[in-house]
């Protein structure tokens, strides 16, 4: 392209110009007349891999045998619990173009980071029409819950608090481990295998989040249901006494991981266990579906127990559907959510993802035994929110807990650890 | 007739306005908006413009971070050891191709093939090579290194590389007796060894590009200057160090602002191959923007880290720019 400078320069100058912007303004315009001349509904999430993609595929093709004229636009982005999505998602929420319907988790992920701007809708209707105020259990309502008005459809349950053993190692060993186990107990056990040459407790935490899932594991355990639900509304300190000793109790636990876990990601992890280099892993039950890939059979090949001393308690790491304010495509997107409360529908998914179903009415005889374990302690006991994925605390604190994790685990320094812990979370407004 | 009645200043104005005015809106209007952000309330997702009290809490907040503390130490650690390494490999590459008689087009391309590949796949070849399980640290078993090593008592040898997370040459005991207070810092000054390997990966990369700024300027030494050092008595090793190198010295500046800046914005590379590393070894301020503002949603304090990377490229920049301009007028 010529551009002639001196006499007719303005009008030469100003014409590519005007031509690039008339282009930009034509296909904005294409693309947005293309989404609207048939019906689509766009589904944001961070299920890519194996079992996740499948899980999401069975709801993806309910809707399509419901309403085979609507496009499903699957946008989902790689990266364990959201870490590449979430930047993606925020970006376009402040900017201004929601997806129709995106993934979260429940409580305060989904509370003060979507709901209290104004970025998602009420969606207290479509619980009328279905009834599901009577099929989730009121703890999990109230932590989709703002005002009285639910804002996301419950998709799948997993348990954080899980631990994890190579059963036919353990026997090798001579160990037994039975229905119940505190944490002396596990030291003894650990202490043994040590001894006996084998690396007690497996760890992959190249993504520090997995490591942070053995820390609130361990918090559940020791300080128990009610203190750690405390820690989030303020009447636990994170420099109280009993916190302090959990902070002990998880930098015991890390003398006696495998020594590559910071090069290892936490499935990478779950093969050590199966291969039998290390023997234990308190790990939430995503775990599960790494053995069912590998064909290992439930109570044989692998055992679990609730992580010590957290018995009665459901450490809740569970993902819902959101609906945008504003959604350019709100009718089809309800129907979306619809489709995703359903019982069968729920089955199904958690069947490939290797979780429970959000309602309590699933039918159990589909579900393996260590998922009607799941079940029953879903049904019986306490459940309290997650820190690590969300639910619990702002994104901030979130933060804050990975940072103060990542300089632990290498430092070792407890007393700056409750202290960060507090001074974060007093920043973060928790309990005010 | 705009050419006729203005004057050739008011033209060359003109000429410039638009890429002003472009200038002025993306590079320095955006660059106030972070600094405003910055002093702000805003860490959620629903925006809050309103001025936090105290104004400067945020950049309190920051560099009290064991975090970024941990940041400002590997930017400045990973600088010296990547413009160490890049400058060291390149001008010997260079020397070696300026010496060689053949082969010399085609080492110059393999030397300089690096540069064209993204930061990205390199941190990600890196990041398997230097993997503890998998890496280079095969190679010592495969060679029997670590049989003989076993042998002589001194165990097999098996860095950790990039999940090493000690640091060594730690100066904490020598800044907490020089500066009052220092004995307060929450992370060790000193050389995260997880960083070295990340340097290493860099240093492949650019010192091509180093090595053909180099060989530009090789070029420009004429032949009459080492024959009249030859015809002095000078041997080979000492019409390099005494003579060559010295005349390279403006290639060199030139080089190290511009690797300079490689290094205090690095991003990519680091977050392909080792991400913030245990104990955030290898973390830098690009990532805690990254984090900060996108996964904790604390937009003020990822606004003030960048803020902080700003002024730390016009700490190397703006001395050089001003040097250029002096030296064109």
């Amino acid at each position: 392209m010529a551009i002639a400078f001196g006499n007719s320069m303005n009008s030469t100058c100003a014409a590519p110009l005007w031509a690039l912007i008339a282009f930009v303004v034509a296909s904005c315009g294409a693309g947005s007349q293309n989404q609207s001349s048939e019906s689509t509904v766009e589904v944001f999430s961070w299920w890519t891999s194996g079992s996740e993609a499948a899980a999401l595929e069975t709801v993806f093709s309910a809707y399509r045998r419901t309403f085979p004229e609507t496009a499903v636009i699957n946008a989902s982005i790689a990266g364990g619990g959201g870490s590449a999505a979430r930047p993606v998602l925020q970006t376009r929420l402040v900017g201004g173009n929601p997806p129709d319907t995106w993934q979260t988790h429940p409580g305060t992920e989904v509370l003060e980071q979507y709901v209290a701007p104004g970025f998602a809708a009420p969606l207290t209707d479509l619980y009328e029409e279905e009834g599901w105020f009577e099929v989730f259990p009121d703890a999990l309502l109230n932590m989709v819950r703002a005002q009285g008005e639910p804002y996301l459809v419950i998709l799948n349950l997993h348990r954080s608090n899980t631990l994890w053993y190579n059963k036919p190692l353990l026997q090798q060993h001579g160990i037994e481990i039975g229905t119940a186990l505190t944490h002396e107990a596990l030291f003894a056990i650990a202490d043994d295998l040590q001894r006996q040459g084998v690396t007690p407790l497996c760890m992959g935490d190249s993504g520090i989040w997995a490591t942070g899932i053995m820390f609130e594991n361990t918090l559940v355990g020791v300080i128990g249901a009610e203190r750690y639900l405390g820690l989030w509304d303020g009447s636990t300190q994170f420099t109280d006494a009993d916190v302090r000793q959990a902070i002990a109790t998880y930098a015991r636990l890390l003398d006696y991981l495998n020594k590559d876990h910071a090069a290892l990601s936490w499935d990478q992890a779950v093969d050590k266990l199966i291969q039998g280099s290390c023997a234990m892993y308190s790990m939430g039950d995503w775990v599960y579906g790494e053995f069912v890939q590998a064909n290992l059979e439930d109570d044989v090949d692998f055992g679990w127990v609730a992580h010590p001393g957290s018995e009665g308690t459901y450490l809740l790491v569970s993902d819902g559907f959101t609906l945008a304010r504003g959604a350019p495509n709100p009718k089809e997107t309800r129907e979306m959510l619809r489709i995703m409360g359903q019982r069968v529908v729920q089955e199904d998914f958690n069947l490939q993802k290797g979780a429970i179903c959000a309602r309590t009415d699933c039918d159990r005889t589909r579900f393996g035994p260590y998922l009607n374990w799941a079940m029953d302690t879903y049904a019986s006991g306490v459940l309290v929110p997650t820190v690590i994925h969300g639910s619990a605390a702002p994104a901030a604190f979130q933060q804050a807990l990975n940072d103060a994790l990542t300089s632990f685990v290498v430092r070792r320094d407890e007393n700056a650890f409750a202290r960060t812990l507090a001074r974060e979370a007093a920043m973060a407004g928790i309990g005010d | 007739m705009i050419g006729r009645t203005l004057g050739p200043r008011k033209q060359g104005l003109l000429l410039l306005l638009p890429s002003l005015v472009l200038t002025g809106i993306f590079v320095y209007g955006f660059v106030g908006t972070s600094f405003f952000f910055s002093l702000t309330n805003w860490r959620t997702l629903a925006v809050d413009l309103s001025l936090r009290e105290p104004l400067w809490q945020t950049y309190a907040d920051m560099l009290r971070m064991p975090r970024f503390q941990a940041d400002l130490r590997n930017t400045f650690v990973f600088t010296v050891l990547f413009i160490g390494f890049s400058i060291g490999l390149g001008l010997t590459l260079a020397i070696l191709l300026d010496r060689a008689i053949r082969g010399r087009g085609f080492f110059r391309s393999v030397f300089l093939f690096p540069y064209a590949l993204s930061f990205i796949v390199t941190g990600v070849v890196w990041r398997w090579i230097f993997n503890p399980e998998t890496g280079i640290n095969l190679f010592f078993e495969i060679l029997g290194i670590n049989r003989v090593l076993t042998t002589v008592g001194i165990g097999p040898l098996a860095p950790g590389w990039t999940t090493d997370p000690s640091v060594v040459l730690s100066v904490n005991q020598a800044l907490a007796a020089v500066i009052p207070g220092g004995n307060t810092f929450q992370v060790e000054w000193g050389v995260p060894v997880a960083l070295i390997p990340v340097a290493i990966a860099a240093t492949w990369q650019l010192s091509g590009f180093v090595m053909a700024m180099y060989l530009g300027g090789l070029s420009g030494i004429g032949q009459a200057v080492r024959d009249a050092a030859r015809i002095d008595g000078a041997s080979e090793f000492r019409l390099y160090r005494s003579i060559i190198i010295p005349m390279l010295w403006p290639i060199t500046i030139a080089t190290a602002i511009i690797l300079l800046h490689v290094s205090l914005k690095i991003f990519d590379l680091v977050f392909a191959m080792s991400g913030v590393g245990p104990g955030f070894a290898t973390d830098v301020p690009a990532i805690f923007v990254f984090e900060m503002m996108f996964k904790a949603a604390r937009y003020n304090l990822g606004a003030a880290a960048s803020m902080v990377m700003l002024v730390l490229s016009c700490l190397i920049i703006v001395p050089y720019l001003i040097r250029l301009v002096r030296k064109g007028e």
